[in-house]
């Protein structure tokens, strides 16, 4: 499953990054959404996979003993998911109104922001 | 001390605030400032007449070594009093020259503060608070050059006045800070006791190079004079007091300052001779080709301050003080030429010595000032300027091997200067008056009266040397040479070779005034010079420069996010390929691997899947809608292995991400490919290739032993510490609760701003 992941990981990244590159704002944001997925996978690999063992202590047991799945990165990825959705929500509506007010989606043509109030 | 000192600056902090009194008669009050500190100053002569030196220090950033600490001796004395005294004149004589100007305040501000930082220069003993006095000289220069900020030359030439004295303060800022390394002190009296380990210190080399570059460019010596000329475009108070008494004598305060410490040296003394006679007969020749009252003086002040630095170099006891009586002879004569220029600007609207003539009917004193200054540049006896030029010629004649070509320099320097000096003090004012100048009256006493002074001064200090020379000169000479030989300025040596050498100048220069007339023709043929000129080739420099700069800045700083992005990409992808290239390590233990079900290839493959949807769709709903899939996809992936939380989060903001995007959605516009398809292909490119690494970097962590202490800290002490059994919902609000708290309140700005962006109308002009 590690094998897999990593292509998957590679796959995220290597999206992300095209869709970041195009002039479109949404295919930006879309761009941003993939390569952070790709970035919470990267983490949930590396803090290593176990299969049917969360990190939940048994109502009996005052501590975790055996093998379990790591909580650090299931942490930081928790808190990122929380975070990135801040973002993602208020690029949207951010390109939403940027569009109203160029009526254009296209990156190239907000680099003069300056000449809209002439 | 400290108070003399920084009273410039406290008024120059006060005067905006009084605007409206200095702008009506309150402005006569500010010359009292200088006034008194030239008293105060004054008042310590008896003192350092008798040989001691005062030291005054305060601390300020200890830590660094840094002291307020001042010292007066000798060689600042002279200094501070030529400051306070000259800027005393310079204020009274500002009154009456911009009176009514709108800037005036300004003006006096500006002045207060090269004031004070003039005298902070002079009276530094440590030498980064020196160095700081330095640069606040160069900055109230700017300002001053550019005070005429309407006129675009003015703005240029104060421009190029700050970047060549600019580039050499930090030359002079990397000199003292090796010298302090060198010396291991800052302190300038510290570093003077042990003079001789600098010297053979092996970055000696360098400290002088730098402290020369430092001082070339402040007193403009060749080839870095060209910006004094131009500096000429400031007022005339400005002229004056900053470019030709005090501020260009800063680059020689510090040679005559270090030459006990880093002097004596063949290094040294032949870098200083040989570019102080180049720049003395150079800009000596230059001044007797012009016309313009101001541009003579301007190069008459480069080609003295060469003098000086020629002097200096010399490095004998006699040429140290000929540079410590010449530096006071020159502030003298060339103040009082700047100020009448001035007067015969503000009067009669012109500086063009080919027009003017005959002045003297209609303002006497004026031309009795001029005269006096004519005729103490000149080197004429009874008057300062002949002690001063004798001095010279001694210590050029008894300077060995050399003495004839260094005489025969000075010799031909002085007689341009003396055709200078007759241009501009004694041409204007005789001959027939002009008719259209028959209207021109005397200006108020404040601008006649300051000249006079001067010139009077130069005047009695050569029948009266006497007055001076214990309590002033004398001491000036000992801080040079650190030495207390006792000296003797004599206005009468009887007949000898000096004296010749005088009157040989004297007749020459008068005859060169007699024949050589200064024309549009003959000014015209020296501009021919000026495109092998050190300001051409500088000018050159700074245009390649800046054209340099432009490519550079709008090659990467572009305004394209995309470009930013491969830009930074690109050279992580460069980075991380070459760190792979040479030498990949990781090995794949296929028994470590987790096992594979055939749900999650399922679920892997629709990802796959739909991250091609998601990338080449060409309908923006399905763009989305794959991306919801990718999300619920990775939920599942989290749910497999052992992650309910996230599972449950990414669930969640997964669903609340395509919703918005849904709802937005009829609002945006066609969901184009703007890209060619070459672009398309690049970028596809170099962002397969850094997937391709990301996943080899992947393997090769995944590889590496993990190191588990917080985890298993977490995992001991999760119920124990904190009474909760889901150990990351423990983490998150109770070991970081936290970070938690802060990451909602990030959470609620976006969201204030989501809001706010929804509900905040447009203005009617952002509709256009």
């Amino acid at each position: 499953m590690e094998l897999l992941l990593v292509i998957l990981i590679g796959l995220l990244y290597a999206s992300g990054i095209f869709m970041m590159l195009r002039r479109s704002m949404v295919k930006l944001i879309i761009g941003l959404i993939l390569l952070g997925n790709g970035a919470n996978m990267l983490i949930f690999l590396l803090g290593r996979i176990v299969k049917g063992k969360p990190p939940l202590i048994e109502s009996s047991a005052k501590m975790l003993t055996e093998i379990y799945a790591d909580p650090v990165p299931q942490a930081l990825i928790l808190t990122a998911i929380v975070i990135s959705f801040g973002l993602q929500s208020f690029a949207i509506i951010l390109v939403k109104r940027a569009y109203k007010i160029t009526d254009t989606d296209d990156l190239d043509e907000l680099n003069t922001t300056d000449e809209i109030y002439e | 001390m400290i108070i003399a000192i920084l009273s410039g600056f406290i008024a120059a902090a006060l005067i905006p605030l009084l605007s409206k009194i200095i702008k009506g008669k309150g402005s006569i009050l500010l010359p009292f400032l200088p006034l008194s500190l030239f008293v105060y100053f004054a008042s310590y002569l008896p003192k350092i007449g008798k040989g001691e030196k005062l030291n005054f220090v305060y601390e300020w950033v200890p830590s660094f070594g840094i002291n307020l600490s001042f010292h007066l001796d000798g060689l600042s004395m002279l200094f501070a009093l030529l400051i306070t005294g000259i800027g005393t004149l310079v204020f009274f004589y500002t009154y009456s020259y911009l009176k009514g100007h709108v800037y005036l305040d300004r003006f006096y501000g500006y002045l207060s503060m090269f004031m004070a930082s003039m005298l902070g220069l002079v009276l530094s003993d440590n030498i980064i608070t020196l160095f700081i006095f330095w640069e606040l000289t160069s900055i109230s220069s700017f300002f001053l050059i550019g005070f005429n900020n309407d006129d675009p030359k003015s703005r240029k030439s104060a421009l190029l006045a700050l970047s060549i004295t600019g580039m050499g303060g930090l030359f002079l800022l990397a000199g003292m800070l090796l010298l302090g390394t060198a010396g291991g002190s800052y302190s300038f009296q510290e570093l003077l006791a042990n003079g001789s380990l600098i010297q053979e210190h092996a970055s000696y080399g360098w400290i002088i190079l730098l402290v020369f570059l430092g001082a070339f460019t402040k007193s403009a010596q060749f080839p870095f004079h060209f910006w004094l000329p131009g500096a000429m475009k400031a007022p005339t108070p400005v002229s004056t007091y900053l470019h030709s008494a005090t501020m260009v004598k800063a680059g020689i305060y510090i040679l005559a300052r270090f030459t006990p410490l880093l002097g004596g040296t063949t290094e040294w003394n032949t870098t200083l001779i040989i570019v102080g006679a180049v720049t003395m007969v150079y800009a000596a020749i230059h001044s007797i080709f012009r016309m313009d009252m101001k541009s003579i003086l301007a190069y008459s002040t480069i080609s003295a301050l060469g003098i000086l630095v020629f002097l200096i170099g010399l490095g004998t006891e006699e040429s140290l003080l000929a540079a410590g009586v010449f530096i006071l002879v020159h502030a003298l004569y060339k103040a009082t030429l700047f100020l009448i220029t001035g007067i015969v600007d503000h009067e009669t609207s012109t500086r063009d010595v080919t027009v003017l003539g005959g002045l003297r009917k209609v303002m006497m004193p004026v031309a009795i000032a001029a005269g006096l200054a004519a005729l103490s540049n000149a080197g004429a006896p009874p008057f300062f300027g002949f002690i001063g030029k004798d001095l010279i010629y001694e210590a050029t004649l008894h300077f060995g091997d050399w003495a004839y070509l260094l005489t025969g320099a000075a010799i031909l320097t002085n007689i341009c200067l003396l055709f200078a000096g007759l241009l501009a003090g004694y041409k204007p004012f005789v001959g027939n008056l002009p008719a259209e100048f028959s209207k021109v009256h005397l200006p108020h006493p404040t601008m006649w009266v300051p000249p006079l002074i001067l010139a009077a001064l130069g005047l009695i200090f050569g029948l009266f040397p006497v007055l001076i020379e214990k309590n002033l000169i004398q001491p000036v000479f000992s801080s040079l040479t650190n030495n207390d030989t006792v000296i003797h300025l004599k206005l009468w040596h009887g007949f000898n070779v000096v004296l010749g050498l005088s009157m040989l100048t004297l007749t020459l220069g008068v005859l060169l005034y007699w024949k050589l007339k200064p024309s549009e023709a003959l000014f015209g043929k020296t501009l021919k010079f000026e495109l092998f000129s050190p300001q051409t080739i500088a000018l050159l420099f700074g245009r390649l420069f800046s054209g340099f700069a432009k490519f550079w800045t709008g090659f990467f700083q572009n305004g394209y996010l995309r470009n930013y992005v491969i830009t930074i990409l690109g050279f992580l992808t460069i980075l991380l390929g070459y760190r792979l290239y040479q030498g990949v390590n990781f090995y794949v233990d296929t028994a470590k691997l987790t096992e594979l079900t055939i749900y999650e290839v399922i679920v892997v493959l629709i990802m796959i899947v739909s991250i091609i949807f998601t990338v080449f769709s060409r309908s923006r709903l399905v763009a989305v809608a794959s991306l919801g899939v990718i999300g619920y996809s990775i939920c599942l992936i989290f749910l497999f292995y052992s992650a309910p939380d996230l599972a449950m989060t990414q669930f969640s903001i997964d669903t609340l991400t395509v919703i918005l995007f849904v709802l937005v959605i009829y609002n945006l516009p066609k969901y184009k490919t703007f890209s060619k398809r070459r672009i398309r292909v690049r970028d596809g490119i170099l962002s397969l290739f850094f997937g391709t690494l990301i996943a080899i970097l992947t393997l090769e962590v995944l590889a590496e032993p993990l190191n588990r202490e917080t985890s298993i800290f977490y995992a001991e002490s999760a119920y124990i510490l904190a009474k909760g059994k889901n150990v990351v919902n423990v983490i998150l609000v109770d070991f970081r609760g936290l970070d938690t708290i802060v990451e909602i309140t990030v959470l609620v700005i976006a969201a204030i701003g989501v809001f706010s962006l929804l509900k905040l109308r447009l203005k009617s002009i952002e509709k256009e």
